[in-house]
């Protein structure tokens, strides 16, 4: 494992920003959801994804062993530094906006959990093991509402339809190993990148099916990478507001 | 408290004697400490009290959700984050289980909270103070949760069972919210900085007073207070509860190494009980008619998540519609 010790702590990295950023961005939904049962459920949802944050962090930074503990590499760290697709960071937008970016990324979170959850390391097999029963949870529910909004009602088709068409692009990110992955998962460290994009297609294609949508052209290559820290203008925003208490006050204990 | 002024729309109680044959068989029902069910006869105003002291209730934990939201999206740390953002979501939980217990009297849901949007139903007063620094967190935990439970622990004793049982289920989550927040004052209290310790006073000056409020106006100006108290839907006077909840209090504010921003607030050995300044009842009926510091902003910010979801709501609808009649197609 020490020979893989700096790839991994760079994709535990992205596996919590991930996590954290998605989560990050149904905390803004308080309050404003269409009805109580999704006040619930979309905090719900967001309190899975920090717990899941938590344990990628407090991993990464056990490994990093550098005096930086989970938090601070939440609260401490510059967009720069961030390494989460870029489709997590984009604005919530209408239900329908964040219906597909949650679904998109539920769909790609669930087959990456389940690869994960066979890693050659314990760690990271329990803590995705974990992971996975809620994103299991978090697909049924935004597949579900993917085929309400879709084969729902004329306006709700078009809103989904409208997303989609916003939102596509982002999905290249979600297609694409970079050599880093590459050879984790040789070492049988972390999930196998073609075969997650994979399964992520033939679950896009079902569920875009059940909800009347047809399914894009694959993604062209984005000139960002959220995984190499080139985010879009978003992320600078949400991370000052996420981050103010820990960058104003550095020496507190909270 | 969540409830804090409910209108009876009765003037003066009946005697047994003035009362109907059904009447009074409802009344001996109540002073034998028997539960009032939903399909039990009861007299149409104990029925309109309890629609408007349970929705008021189910209200206030949605808008309450709101100086919360305003917080979890700035949460110092990660085990911060998680706390609020599982406290929220057992608001929204305990919302949806007060609106199911008051349509178990025939209300309906969407059109109180149509009420509410419309300025004609209320919420507590208390959620119309902002929330302005991240001790704010802790002490709506400390004092707002806590006063809740003083009036919530009582109300586990209400006389309409399906209240009743809500209050019992939604105390044992309250009680936990209460230990959180006042844990997040302690600690911002021994192990931070000067300005975190300064964010803490300034909190609690701040919500001391509004949280005093939650129990509604004093006893000589709650005419309603004669008929709650002898439907027991009531069990214990706005004053006796206000007056258990400063006497518990003001040992843990102690403990905290804060004060009250209250120069008249000091122990009564003759009465056994902390004697405390006036309240400032004008704001308060100000509060409750609308003109609180944030009346406004949450009710526009109810309003407009209800209106914007509309064609969310729509398409569920039409989309179960549709799903039915493929099944009854097959």
């Amino acid at each position: 494992m020490s020979e893989h010790k700096n790839d991994l702590i760079e994709y535990l990295l992205r596996l919590a920003d991930n996590a954290m950023i998605n989560g990050q961005r149904l905390c803004e939904w308080c309050g404003k959801a269409p009805a109580l049962e999704e006040e619930m459920a979309l905090m719900n949802v967001g309190l899975d994804l920090v717990g899941q944050a938590r344990n990628w962090y407090e991993y990464a930074a056990e490994l990093l062993n550098d005096g930086r503990d989970a938090d601070q590499l939440a609260f401490r760290r510059d967009e720069r530094a961030f390494r989460n697709l870029l489709l997590v960071e984009q604005p919530n937008g209408d239900y329908a906006v964040t219906t597909l970016k949650q679904f998109l990324f539920d769909a790609w979170h669930f087959h990456t959990l389940s690869a994960l959850s066979h890693s050659s390391d314990a760690r990271i097999a329990g803590i995705a093991a974990k992971g996975l029963k809620e994103v299991t949870y978090h697909l049924r529910r935004s597949s579900e509402w993917m085929e309400r909004l879709g084969d729902g009602t004329e306006e709700s088709h078009r809103r989904l339809a409208a997303a989609v068409d916003e939102l596509w692009r982002f999905t290249h990110e979600l297609q694409e190993a970079d050599a880093l992955e590459q050879r984790l998962a040789d070492a049988g460290l972390a999930a196998d990148a073609e075969a997650v994009a994979a399964a992520w297609r033939s679950t896009v294609a079902q569920v875009f099916n059940s909800a009347t949508l047809s399914v894009p052209a694959p993604a062209s290559y984005f000139y960002l990478s959220g995984k190499r820290g080139l985010h879009t203008e978003h992320l600078g925003i949400l991370l000052a507001e996420m981050q103010f208490l820990q960058r104003a006050y550095p020496d507190a204990t909270w | 408290m969540y409830a804090q002024l409910v209108e009876t729309g009765v003037k003066r109680v009946k005697t047994l004697e003035e009362m109907s044959t059904e009447e009074r068989a409802f009344q001996e029902r109540i002073d034998a400490e028997i539960k009032i069910e939903p399909k039990n006869w009861m007299p149409d105003a104990y029925r309109q009290t309890l629609i408007r002291q349970i929705s008021q209730h189910a209200h206030s934990e949605i808008v309450g959700m709101l100086p919360e939201g305003n917080w979890v999206t700035r949460a110092p740390t990660l085990k911060r984050k998680l706390q609020l953002m599982a406290k929220i979501q057992d608001e929204a939980g305990h919302g949806m289980y007060l609106y199911s217990a008051m349509e178990t009297l025939g209300a309906d849901r969407d059109e109180e909270i149509a009420k509410l949007h419309s300025g004609k139903a209320k919420y507590s007063s208390i959620f119309n103070y902002p929330t302005l620094n991240w001790a704010d967190m802790g002490a709506v935990g400390w004092l707002v949760d806590g006063a809740a439970i003083v009036n919530q622990v009582i109300l586990q004793r209400t006389s309409y069972g399906p209240y009743s049982r809500a209050m019992i289920r939604i105390c044992k989550e309250e009680s936990f919210h209460q230990r959180q927040g006042y844990e997040i004052l302690l600690t911002m209290m021994r192990h931070g900085t000067q300005a975190q310790k300064d964010m803490v006073q300034d909190a609690i000056n701040r919500l001391w007073w509004p949280a005093l409020m939650m129990f509604g106006p004093s006893d000589a100006d709650s005419p309603n207070s004669a008929q709650s108290m002898a439907w027991k839907i009531k069990r214990m006077s706005n004053d006796e509860l206000r007056q258990r909840f400063i006497d518990q209090t003001v040992p843990q504010l102690e403990f905290l190494g804060c004060t009250a921003p209250d120069p008249d607030l000091k122990w009564n050995e003759e009465r056994g009980h902390y004697d405390f300044g006036q309240i400032n009842w004008q704001e308060f009926y100000d509060v409750l008619k609308g003109n609180g510091p944030c009346n406004h902003e949450r009710i526009a910010t109810r309003r407009k998540a209800i209106e914007d979801g509309a064609w969310v709501r729509e398409a569920a609808v039409a989309h179960a519609a549709k799903r039915q009649q493929k099944q009854q197609a097959a």
